[in-house]
């Protein structure tokens, strides 16, 4: 890379500062086009057939019923999905998630798609088509998942990861363990030790817009799609794959998105609307409904995780072992042994072992959800060390300062760290006046900590000046939490302009490069390393114009503050020319000013947070409120505070919804019963206090504003955070979420007898 | 100049059930070629599964990194996020 993203101690005018989102008034005033606002003339309408059987053989599909319902133009089946994916198992759990093949494997596994001329004859030819299905077995509890008499989901699962390979199919698909040192010898040497289990039930990102998009394919092998995705890139590159296009000629178009959080990295429709597209020969348009979206889009793992934490009287852990069991569906994840990396990253710990086991079970598809596996982690993790720090007799911050990963730490998932930022977080939380604030009565207090990895990704950017100074920039990273808004703050930065003359716009997947799609904290943090380069190299092009204005060489042009200036004293006292002056001649000086960038931006700066939060319980319900909620969060350099602290905001919203209401609840049948926001309970601003913010900044080395990502660790430490304030609260360990007021008055029953 | 990876546990079945691999390279590219001549089950991992860490920086792209003497080196699954 021939980009220097080494960090370099400089003061901003632009960057830190909060101008208006550019964004803000489309959506407030309805103007905004998501996935679902877009259309093309003579389009149909697809509907999804779905299982309405946890697991199921599918002995046969007959359509023609259906076919003859008039207004019906296609339909489609997993026979018009052939299996191109040529071994690729990860590419295979993505088609058949996308239909089912032999067997369906949760409620609401698609089985076949109409698509019709309206809403009426499409969802009358469901009714029509004929699936017969042999019911089997099914199983969606992680722990019964993993018992010896469970059903077992797929014949050719034998677990990875253990020597010797067992013999025997089962649900555990996966073993990955994680640690260094003796934690064995480490217990020996420990005064206290506390083991616990807990548990987390399964949740849904949530994210307000379904999924939605238009296709079209045309007879001469050129496809475009418009859809509301976090990568579309990505889904170009899936549906390609996986209906045998090439990758070129489908041009696929990103709307703005109602959120995403994770669940808009993976396919789940499109490449159905895209078949059902070709077979029509008709653009074909699909939305989810807000029960589809439950029922078969990616919600996180369900959890079972075992922890056991050895301290000395003084404080110091001696040992730390985790096993984590996550479900991931039917298909097999990565899910465990994401959160058996992130479990202990917070700490310097001699001798930890962390096992993640990923458990296959008839449930939707898992797909990631903001620091994917690492709140449930954190939540086990962090009330261990809660409990532990109050049987030593120690101040819970306190406890955790002492035991801090720094600079130099051998992480728990391997790697040795760099400058980061938990200690600087736990210090904050120490002295802030949240932590020494009166209680009331039957209220509690809690704090956790959090980690996530935040990583970058192949960036591809262009700069261009207009004829009038102002700039464009167009990016390929969806712009999910602000992007447009710090990707025009840092070009304004670089090329010295105000914040106004910039535009920040998504580009299509036919006009830019490839770009990996916005997760792992990377929209920010990737694509500003383009955007400085881009803009670069168009200071570059307007040194080379100044030069030519001039007519002097080259290298006497200098660039400083937004102008290019005649070095020395042997051109005369010229006035600089600022970038509007050097557009207006661009046309005789050489044509179009713009600058590309194109690069891998590796180095992505861990990120910590540390949580605080007061909750008031009424012992009578078992309701809860939370009252107050403080998140202090490194973010290396915060491009544009607001967006950072509304992401503060938003990731503790959410955990906090994760940690008090939500989950999925399953019938005996393996059926979803509370596929809808009105059974399955995301918090409201009625529900919620003011969240504090406070950002630190500890610059990330390797990028050249020092930023990290931000969007993720705030979902690390609610569900913990609040967990350890309720059980703070009520005085009974709370170790299963969500705490809903059932599960708190059954604790406080049984601790009253 | 020599390094010394780790593998993640996943992949030591792949590589004789190494943990430690020793290695000749100047690069992350030059170590996973090194790594893939010497034990070819792993070439299907390193092709879209791995990131390497170096002094524990996480690179999951740019392979033309250089290693710095006494590295070290981990060879990590490659995350996803939200």
């Amino acid at each position: 890379m021939s980009f220097d993203a080494t960090y370099q101690n400089k003061s901003f005018n632009s960057v830190g500062t909060r101008p208006l989102r550019p964004d803000g008034v489309d959506k407030v005033t309805g103007r905004a086009r998501y996935g679902a606002d877009f259309n093309m003339p003579g389009q149909l309408v697809a509907r999804v057939l779905r299982s309405p059987h946890a697991h199921a053989r599918i002995k046969n599909i007959d359509t023609s019923r259906a076919e003859a319902v008039k207004g019906v133009k296609a339909i489609v089946t997993a026979a018009d999905l052939p299996d191109l994916t040529d071994g690729d198992a990860g590419l295979f759990a993505i088609l058949d998630n996308c239909m089912a093949r032999e067997k369906a494997m949760y409620d609401g596994h698609a089985v076949a798609a109409v698509a019709a001329i309206d809403q009426k004859a499409a969802k009358a030819a469901l009714n029509l088509i004929d699936v017969d299905y042999e019911v089997l077995p099914h199983v969606v509890d992680v722990d019964a998942a993993t018992l010896p008499d469970a059903p077992v989901l797929n014949e050719k699962i034998f677990t990875q990861g253990v020597e010797p390979t067992p013999t025997m199919p089962s649900n555990v698909a996966n073993r990955a363990e994680f640690g260094h040192g003796d934690v064995d010898a480490g217990f020996e040497q420990a005064d206290l030790i506390v083991e616990r289990s807990y548990k987390t039930e399964q949740t849904h990102q949530g994210y307000i817009e379904p999924h939605a998009c238009v296709a079209n394919c045309n007879p001469d092998g050129t496809a475009e799609l418009w859809v509301c995705t976090q990568g579309h890139f990505v889904y170009r590159q899936n549906c390609a794959d996986l209906l045998g296009l090439e990758a070129s000629k489908l041009r696929v178009t990103s709307s703005e998105i109602g959120g995403g959080f994770g669940g808009k990295t993976h396919v789940w429709a499109e490449p159905v609307a895209l078949a059902l597209s070709r077979k029509a020969n008709r653009p074909v348009k699909l939305v989810m409904s807000r029960e589809e979206v439950f029922r078969a889009s990616g919600p996180t793992s369900a959890t079972s995780i075992d922890v056991k934490i050895g301290a000395k009287k003084d404080g110091t852990i001696t040992a730390a072992e985790a096993t984590l069991r996550y479900t991931s569906g039917p298909y097999a994840g990565m899910w465990a042994e994401l959160g058996a990396m992130t479990s202990f990253a917070c700490y310097d710990l001699e001798s930890v072992k962390t096992v993640g086991l990923e458990v296959v079970v008839n449930r939707p598809k898992v797909a990631a959800y903001r620091a994917p596996s690492a709140p449930m982690a954190a939540f086990a993790v962090e009330s261990a060390i809660d409990e532990l720090a109050h049987k030593i007799g120690m101040d819970a911050v306190d406890f955790r300062i002492k035991n801090a990963a720094s600079e130099g730490t051998k992480s728990s998932y391997g790697p040795v760290y760099g400058p980061i930022g938990i200690g600087p977080t736990l210090e904050a939380a120490k002295t802030h006046p949240h932590m020494s604030a009166p209680l009331g009565e039957n209220q509690g207090r809690g704090m956790a900590c959090g980690f996530w990895f935040n990583f970058g990704g192949q960036t591809c950017t262009d700069l261009n000046i207009s004829a009038d100074g102002t700039v464009t920039i167009a990016v390929g990273t969806v712009d999910v939490g602000g992007s447009r808004a710090s990707l025009s703050l840092i070009a304004a930065e670089e090329l010295g302009i105000s914040y106004d003359d910039i535009k920040a716009v998504i580009a299509d997947t036919s006009t830019l490069g490839y770009n990996d799609m916005t997760d792992g904290s990377r929209g920010t943090f990737s694509t500003s390393m383009a955007t400085i380069s881009a803009a670069r190299n168009a200071i570059e092009v307007m040194r080379q114009r100044a030069a030519l204005m001039w007519d002097i060489p080259l290298e006497d042009v200098y660039w400083e503050e937004g102008h290019a200036h005649a070095a020395g004293t042997k051109h005369g006292n010229r006035a600089p020319l600022s970038v509007k002056d050097i557009a207006a001649e661009a046309g005789n000086t050489g044509g179009p000013i713009a600058g590309h960038s194109e690069l891998v931006a590796d180095g992505a700066g861990v990120s910590f947070a540390t949580h605080i939060c007061d909750i008031e319980v009424d012992p009578e319900t078992g309701s809860s409120r939370v009252v107050r909620y403080t998140v202090i969060q490194d973010a290396g350099k915060a491009v544009h505070p607001s967006y950072v602290e509304g992401q503060y905001q938003g990731g503790a919203a959410q955990g906090i919804g994760w940690a008090l209401n939500e989950e999925y609840i399953y019938g005996e049948d393996g059926r979803l019963q509370n596929p809808g926001f009105l059974d399955y309970r995301i918090p409201v601003c009625s529900d919620l206090p003011m969240i504090d913010t406070q950002i630190l900044e500890i610059p990330n080395p390797n990028h050249p504003y020092g930023v990290r990502g931000v969007g993720e660790t705030s979902i690390v430490p609610p569900l913990a955070a609040i967990a350890n304030a309720v059980s703070n609260a009520v005085g009974v360990r709370m170790a299963h979420i969500p705490l809903s007021p059932p599960r708190i008055l059954a604790a406080l029953n049984e601790a009253n007898g | 100049m020599m390094v010394d990876v780790t593998l993640w546990a996943g992949l030591r079945p792949l590589a004789d059930n190494q943990k430690v691999v020793r290695v000749e390279a100047r690069t992350i590219r030059e170590l996973l070629r090194e790594l893939e001549d010497r034990y070819p089950g792993l070439a299907e991992p390193i092709k879209g599964q791995v990131a390497v860490a170096v002094n524990g920086v996480i690179y999951r792209n740019d392979w033309s990194q250089e290693l710095p003497e006494d590295a070290e080196v981990l060879l990590m699954r490659r995350l996803a996020g939200g």
